[in-house]
């Protein structure tokens, strides 16, 4: 495993726009509200096996794990302004902003 | 409640266990274990955790920082469970917990989650419309406050350090473990004097 994450606690970071599901069977931590969106890493959360291996029983490299802020309005289209969601993203699924 | 298992389920149950046993991934003993440890578990546990930080800011800083030190610190064995994040409310931040993808809860510490918590009703609306769903539990926040929700994606497990209400100065921690009740620990509640 990469020995340190590469974003660090307030980087601006977008959550990848892809589908796996629509390519085959597959098991994905990234909920679906959150692909494509803008946010912030609050932080690092460690480094730990890739779910997307471990439920198909394959060798799971770890990947560093984030705790990223979004706002919750742009998301839905509603809501109130300076509302958020927290969300744990693996590294694989995130790319700069 | 759930329907009493089926005589072919538990038959299928006894043979899985056998084939992990013969595999020697799991021994009945360690399945005995975490029984053991999952019953034990409890909001009361949790509600505990959360009147010692209120009274003591070394624990609280411990609490924030490693949370499954500080369960252990209560006696709670936290050997093989997720690590336990905790989040903690301010004058101008509620913190809200919901999986949105299945049902992560901080089982080892505070046991079984509520049905309510696995529903897809709670999964659905608790990211989408907070403020309503706290509405509906009686919980009224003012506009002053952020609503931070945390969706449990992924290795953590997470729990809610509340604020202290007014009108409790003086308490002792069993009292004020008493007013912490397990809605609270997941921020669809709020500690009341």
């Amino acid at each position: 495993m990469n020995a340190s994450p590469r974003f660090a606690a307030g980087a601006t970071v977008r959550v990848k726009d892809d589908w796996p599901e629509r390519r085959g069977p597959c098991h994905i931590r990234t909920p679906h509200y959150i692909r494509g969106r803008t946010g912030k890493v609050v932080r690092p959360l460690g480094a730990f096996p890739n779910p997307e291996d471990l439920a198909f029983a394959r060798p799971a490299p770890e990947r560093h794990l984030y705790h990223v802020l979004f706002e919750q309005p742009p998301i839905w289209n509603e809501g109130r302004p300076g509302d958020t969601v927290m969300v744990e993203v693996f590294e694989h699924w995130l790319e700069e902003a | 409640m759930a329907a009493p298992p089926r005589a072919e389920s538990l038959a299928l149950l006894e043979r899985l266990v056998a084939a992990l046993e013969a595999k020697g991934i799991v021994t009945e003993a360690e399945i005995a274990d975490r029984q053991a440890n999952t019953d034990k578990a409890s909001p009361e546990t949790g509600a505990r955790m959360v009147a010692k930080a209120w009274t003591d800011p070394a624990y609280r800083a411990l609490l924030l920082s490693d949370g499954k030190a500080a369960a252990e610190m209560m006696g709670v064995s936290m050997a093989g469970a997720p690590p336990l994040g905790v989040l903690e409310d301010t004058a101008t931040r509620h913190h809200l917990v919901v999986c949105t993808l299945c049902s992560c809860y901080p089982r080892a510490l505070l046991g079984y989650p509520p049905n309510w918590y696995k529903s897809f009703a709670y999964r659905s609306r608790a990211v989408r419309e907070p403020r309503a769903v706290l509405a509906e539990w009686g919980t009224m926040l003012p506009d002053s406050v952020e609503i931070r929700v945390v969706d449990s994606t992924a290795d953590f497990r997470w729990m809610v350090l509340p604020m202290r209400p007014a009108g409790t100065e003086g308490w002792d921690e069993a009292r004020l473990a008493s007013i912490v009740t397990r809605d609270a620990l997941v921020g669809v509640a709020l500690p009341k004097a």
